[in-house]
């Protein structure tokens, strides 16, 4: 009892001169993150609090938290807006097919890679694969438009063999199509690393128990490298998952690709907001809007990640 | 030991070769084709002739590019913005992750969720542009900059590889008299190469790349060259009177050489990439 109420008496004390010295020991530390702290407050927090004018009427060149209460108006505006619904429902639609298409192939393409033999081929392959990672959106959508262009290479194919050349990126049943294929090109190398990685993670000894066990090579790819790089798989599918409703990631491509002709087909949400908030001027009404997306995306994300390091013991952040 | 191989799985290493080389071709044929569109004479472009080798080739295209058009103006943009904007972010993001990086530091308990939850939420488009422009920042190279200075997703890459250098090598460094700044710049930097030149290249990749700030905040002679393509390409376009239209052979030309020195730089730092995605990939 009485040892107890001394320890009491002295913890604050302690705790207090623990921290000086704390301090004291790192201060060099500390100054190091002024900056980065003062840069997360200005250009990452501020903004965030931003969003209050998704409730306040903003006026150009007024306060940026805006300069009158609107209550939910602006929310009512959108929920009853079509063209709000639309985008949501294109942001969805291009996700899914992106990732249910894109996942496979990566995984796939990171399966076939790990076993090629001779290893300056496979780096080779590497190589290759990661370059569209490194190029410019504005080059790859204008190589884009090149090869679908009325004299580009796909319509020469389409002629020679006695069709009619098409606009395909002024059809919109084309959009989603176009920008998968393209999607898979640009990331399908890049995606191949992590599981490359888990990849080598693997004990050489596993496989070598299995073939003294008698599997063959692929009984061995099945039951010992796709085991050990569930983990790895998990985590990447339950993220991209959380990620199905952010627009954020696809907004390059979409606004270098579209056009008012295919609109109901490749408007998403953050292309929207684009075009109501710095296109027309309807700030409130577009912040209204990517609010209503961001925090979506942060309970999806939030569940993801949460949901991956139960299963999986890993997380990615 | 040798492992066993039957004929099945030789035919697999037959195909897998195939798969390997249709999937290089498919990924470099877009070059190949600016490449030959860039070497081309335009008469041979418009007529449809060109695909994968140059036809009426000359070299007259680059020379024009390179010594009259504009395109150079913006590409010399774009260099000042991508040595500036790349030092100031590796700077900034190695001053946070270092710290990061310590759990002997009290401060990281709030400071790794107040940086992460940036990953997960953030300001918007609106947002964003109002307080860029209510800086003053509208038409200034900070513009350009500061909005994607310090990348939450890179200042966690690099925690994971400053975490893993060894204590002792610090410790053995404060011993000698180091101070804690005298550690990080004598001893951690050093040791840290591989992800100095991985985030080295992400983050110039990522200045050379950027287009949208400078649509949104600069005017036309402060534009980086990514920009400037997209006007370009834009004035390809049949109803976009308003931007630049050049023939088909200088545009290819201007997209070949922007990519260029990409294209010539990150095959020499894949060995540290790898390893720094590795490190900081999925947290176990």
């Amino acid at each position: 009892m009485s040892t107890n109420s001394i320890n009491r008496e002295w913890v604050p004390a302690k705790k207090k001169h623990r921290f000086i010295r704390h301090i004291g020991q790192y201060w060099q530390i500390y100054l190091m993150l002024l900056v980065p702290i003062v840069y997360y407050i200005v250009f990452r927090y501020l903004p965030m609090f931003g969003n209050i004018i998704a409730f306040r009427k903003y006026r150009a060149g007024g306060s940026i938290f805006g300069s009158q209460n609107s209550g939910l108006k602006y929310f009512k505006q959108f929920i009853g807006d079509k063209s709000f619904w639309r985008a949501f429902r294109n942001t969805l639609t291009l996700n899914f097919t992106y990732l249910l298409f894109r996942f496979p192939l990566t995984l796939i393409f990171a399966l076939l890679i790990n076993e090629i033999r001779n290893l300056h081929w496979k780096k080779f392959v590497q190589t290759v694969s990661y370059l569209p990672h490194f190029i410019s959106m504005v080059i790859v959508c204008g190589v884009i438009k090149e090869l679908l262009g009325t004299t580009g290479p796909v319509n020469n194919v389409i002629v020679s063999m006695g069709g009619r050349p098409e606009q395909f990126l002024s059809i919109a049943k084309y959009f989603v199509p176009i920008f998968t294929i393209s999607g898979i090109w640009q990331s399908m190398g890049w995606g191949t690393i992590l599981y490359l990685a888990a990849m080598s993670n693997i004990n050489p000894s596993l496989y070598e128990a299995a073939a003294v066990d008698g599997a063959g090579h692929f009984q061995r790819v099945w039951h010992i490298t796709i085991p050990s790089i569930m983990p790895t798989i998990t985590t990447l599918l339950i993220l991209d998952i959380g990620g199905l409703v952010g627009s954020g990631g696809a907004f390059e491509k979409v606004f270098l690709l579209y056009n008012p002709m295919i609109y109901s087909s490749a408007d998403i949400v953050s292309t929207y907001v684009y075009r109501m908030g710095l296109g027309s001027g309807n700030y409130s009404y577009a912040t209204a809007v990517g609010l209503f997306e961001g925090l979506i995306n942060l309970i999806l994300l939030t569940s993801a990640n949460f949901l991956s390091k139960k299963l999986t013991q890993s997380s990615l952040f | 030991m040798k492992l066993k191989e039957n004929t099945g799985y030789k035919v697999f290493l037959v195909v897998n070769t195939i798969i390997m080389i249709l999937i290089s071709v498919a990924t470099l044929f877009p070059f190949v084709y600016l490449v030959a569109q860039s070497l081309s004479s335009e008469k041979e472009i418009i007529s449809g002739n060109v695909t994968l080798i140059p036809k009426g080739f000359n070299l007259k295209t680059y020379i024009y590019v390179i010594t009259q058009g504009e395109f150079i103006k913006y590409y010399k943009n774009t260099i000042l913005y991508t040595v500036v904007g790349t030092t100031l972010s590796l700077a900034f993001s190695s001053m946070l992750a270092y710290p990061l990086s310590k759990k002997e530091l009290k401060a990281t308990k709030i400071l790794t969720p107040f940086v992460i939850f940036t990953m997960y939420f953030g300001g918007g488009m609106i947002p964003n542009y109002i307080l860029v422009v209510k800086l003053g920042l509208n038409n200034t190279m900070a513009a350009f900059i500061l909005p994607m200075m310090i990348s939450t997703y890179y200042v966690l890459l690099m925690k994971s590889f400053f975490a893993s250098t060894p204590k002792d090598l610090e410790e053995a460094g404060e011993l000698d008299g180091l101070n804690k700044f005298g550690v990080f710049i004598r001893i951690v930097l050093p040791l840290s190469k591989p992800i100095i030149a991985t985030m080295t290249l992400f983050y110039a990749v990522m200045y050379w790349n950027n287009w949208f700030q400078a649509f949104l905040y600069l005017r036309k002679d402060k534009w980086p060259v990514a920009y400037y393509l997209q006007n370009i390409i834009r004035g390809a376009g049949a109803n976009d009177a308003d931007a630049q239209q050049v023939a088909t052979n200088i545009r290819s030309c201007s997209m070949v050489l922007t990519a260029l020195p990409i294209i010539c730089v990150y095959p020499f730092i894949q060995k540290y990439y790898v390893q720094g995605m590795m490190l900081g990939g999925v947290k176990e």
